[in-house]
């Protein structure tokens, strides 16, 4: 057995432990970072590793595929644990400075690197009861994440939260017991060839489509995504920041790797479903975060647009497309979990987070400003930030099918995004604040600024440096891309000679 | 057995739909524990049902004469009541906290982190 693949999960968990038992002493936040630190160094291995050697598995408890649970690390699942690493790392540092003694106690450093562990755990498994099982992983410790602040609204947001994700919780448990009963596997990679050969290909479809509802509420998709906006405006942000850069991405990663993988039979009906439910999920997305005027909020309804972004490019399946969806999702992570810190230290600096009652943040505190312009930028799509490659990458794909009116839909959606963002911009930066106050960054302590800032500040100018220098990336996302559809080299790696 | 068992299992998952429209937090919970036991069943009985054939190999590893059921599936079982109970209990935990919080647990009047119109 291989500790490549198995030491970036334990070592969330060895640091959960650790900082659990510390919780009421100082330094159970420091334990947190350094668990981060050196789950950052393993994600950088295995990537190493995944770049020389191409996919790699090892079997848990040397029980030989398709019996037992394999481990498994392509480039995505590689780049996917990479980016959990850094944005633990990230939003690690930046908690100690919001989240206060009373949630340090209640075990906040524990949970976060609990499902941080989780995460890793649902990227890096190659057996689908085990991937349920992170998901149960994560979802557990978001729950507790969700509450720890104890806040009338976060009660109100986690009852949302947590009964519609055990709904899709139950059905993509139901879908695996089934696809079990009817194959007599759960090895993903075992499962391909499976499926196909099964007599009886509308049952694989009602299957696929039961995968399809579960995955989708987690990833947050149209129709499903109403328990999103309800529910991640209240959690601390550093809470909201994590959950925004990471949780609905397992959904999107977990649908990648089933539509790609497994069922493939009948793209006709799955993936032209998932193209509707991509366009659909853009628009509505993106309508609602113009209806809002919470900071928060609005980023939170971006999620759910564009998670369209990232669907479409499942949808479509093409090269082109899946390197659009990889990059996206790599991009989208980094982004949209650096908003969520800026929104907390704009609420930190002007004390509130509706964009009607703040104000006066460019005049006052200018570094905050660009570094709020940066993300937000490269969120709609603007040259030369990562949003833009991104977005270039999947409307391309989108032109290449000629399918017209989803490359203008995608569009349209940036442009609209344009107009969230503007709005932010206006209310909580441009214009003075309504009651007259300076919000300045020497408000807070030096410790706190550093640890407020550097986070952002690291991941804006990571931003910048993949939009600057693109080439590497996009090339890594086309690997990526071709792995995922044509995974011979997966099922190799996975199973023994003979049995693919 | 099989009949039986799909009846039954189609039973709950429709009372645990029945409950979970309800709008009360508590009956939604219950509907959704109802729903869990339903999906266990179908999984049980996806994993081939037989009586009095357990699945144990013969001497020298030979396979037993009868059909047996696959034992991977109640090995899935037993994981999935171990983790749904423990969410239970969570969200049973979270529930008593709702109403200690909001009085009632009429979920359509949960309205404190999504205010409705005009409300900033």
């Amino acid at each position: 057995m291989s500790w490549t693949l198995a030491l970036p999960i334990l070592v969330p968990f060895i640091a959960a432990a650790t900082a659990f038992l510390l919780r009421n002493r100082r330094g159970s936040g420091w334990v947190s970072v350094l668990g981060a630190v050196v789950s950052l160094g393993l994600a950088l291995n295995l990537l190493a590793m995944v770049l020389q050697h191409g996919v790699i598995a090892t079997q848990v408890s040397a029980w030989a595929a398709p019996y037992g649970i394999t481990l498994v690390a392509d480039y995505l699942s590689a780049a996917m644990v990479l980016i959990t690493a850094l944005i633990g790392l990230a939003v690690a540092v930046w908690s100690m400075a919001e989240v206060g003694q009373t949630s340090t106690r209640l075990g906040f450093h524990g949970l976060f690197q609990t499902l941080l562990g989780g995460v890793t755990g649902a990227f890096l498994t190659g057996d689908l009861f085990n991937l349920y099982v992170w998901f149960e992983v994560l979802l557990i410790s978001s729950f507790g994440l969700m509450v720890v602040g104890g806040r009338k609204k976060a009660i109100d947001g986690a009852v949302k939260y947590v009964t519609l994700n055990l709904i899709s919780t139950v059905l993509f448990l139901c879908a695996a017991g089934l696809l079990y009963g009817a194959t007599g596997t759960l090895n993903m990679a075992d499962l391909r060839a499976a499926v196909a050969a099964h007599p009886d290909q509308g049952l694989m479809s009602v299957i696929a489509m039961m995968f399809m509802f579960g995955f989708g509420l987690k990833a947050a998709v149209f129709p499903l995504f109403f328990w999103l906006p309800a529910s991640y405006h209240t959690p601390h942000y550093a809470v909201s920041a994590v959950f925004a850069g990471l949780l609905t991405k397992v959904g999107v990663y977990a649908l990648i790797r089933v539509f790609t993988l497994i069922f493939v039979g009948d793209t006709g009906l799955t993936h032209t479903i998932l193209l509707w439910v991509a366009c659909l999920t853009m628009l509505t997305g993106v309508l609602g975060a113009a209806a809002q005027s919470d900071f928060r909020k609005i980023l939170s309804f971006h999620i759910v647009s564009q998670i369209g972004y990232m669907v479409l490019g499942l949808a479509l399946l093409t090269p082109a497309a899946l390197l659009g969806a990889v990059f996206y999702l790599l991009h989208h992570i980094i982004v949209k979990a650096n908003l969520f810190l800026v929104a907390g230290v704009s609420r930190r600096l002007t004390g509130s987070s509706d964009l009607y009652a703040i104000g006066g943040l460019y005049r006052s505190a200018p570094l905050l400003g660009l570094l709020f312009l940066i993300p937000a930028f490269s969120l709609a799509g603007f040259p030369p930030l990562s949003g833009f490659w991104a977005k270039y990458a999947l409307v391309l794909a989108a032109l290449q099918l000629q399918a017209w009116l989803v490359a203008g839909i995608a569009l349209l959606v940036g442009l609209l995004t344009i107009y969230s963002m503007t709005k932010i911009w206006a209310e909580a930066f441009w214009k003075a604040h309504p009651a007259g106050r300076q919000p300045v960054l020497a408000q807070l302590s030096a410790r706190a600024r550093w640890l407020l800032l550097a986070p952002i500040a690291a991941l804006a100018l990571l931003t910048v440096a993949i939009g600057l220098l693109p080439q590497p990336f996009l090339e890594f996302a086309q690997v990526a891309a071709a792995q995922l559809l044509d995974p011979a080299a997966y099922i190799a790696a996975v199973l023994p000679e003979g049995r693919s | 057995m099989e009949a039986v068992l799909a009846i039954l299992s189609g039973g709950l998952t429709a009372a645990a739909v029945w409950l979970m429209l309800s709008g009360n937090l508590l009956r939604f919970l219950f509907g959704l524990l109802l729903l869990s036991n339903g999906v266990n069943l179908a999984i049980l009985a996806a994993g081939r049902l037989t009586m009095g054939t357990p699945p144990l190999l013969g001497p020298g590893g030979a396979l037993p004469p009868e059909t047996m059921a696959n034992s991977l599936p109640q090995a899935l079982l037993l994981t999935a009541i171990v983790i749904g109970f423990g969410l239970f209990a969570f969200a049973l935990a979270l529930t008593i906290r709702a109403y200690r919080a909001f009085g009632h647990l009429d979920v359509d009047r949960m309205r404190l982190a999504e205010p409705e119109e005009g409300g900033k």
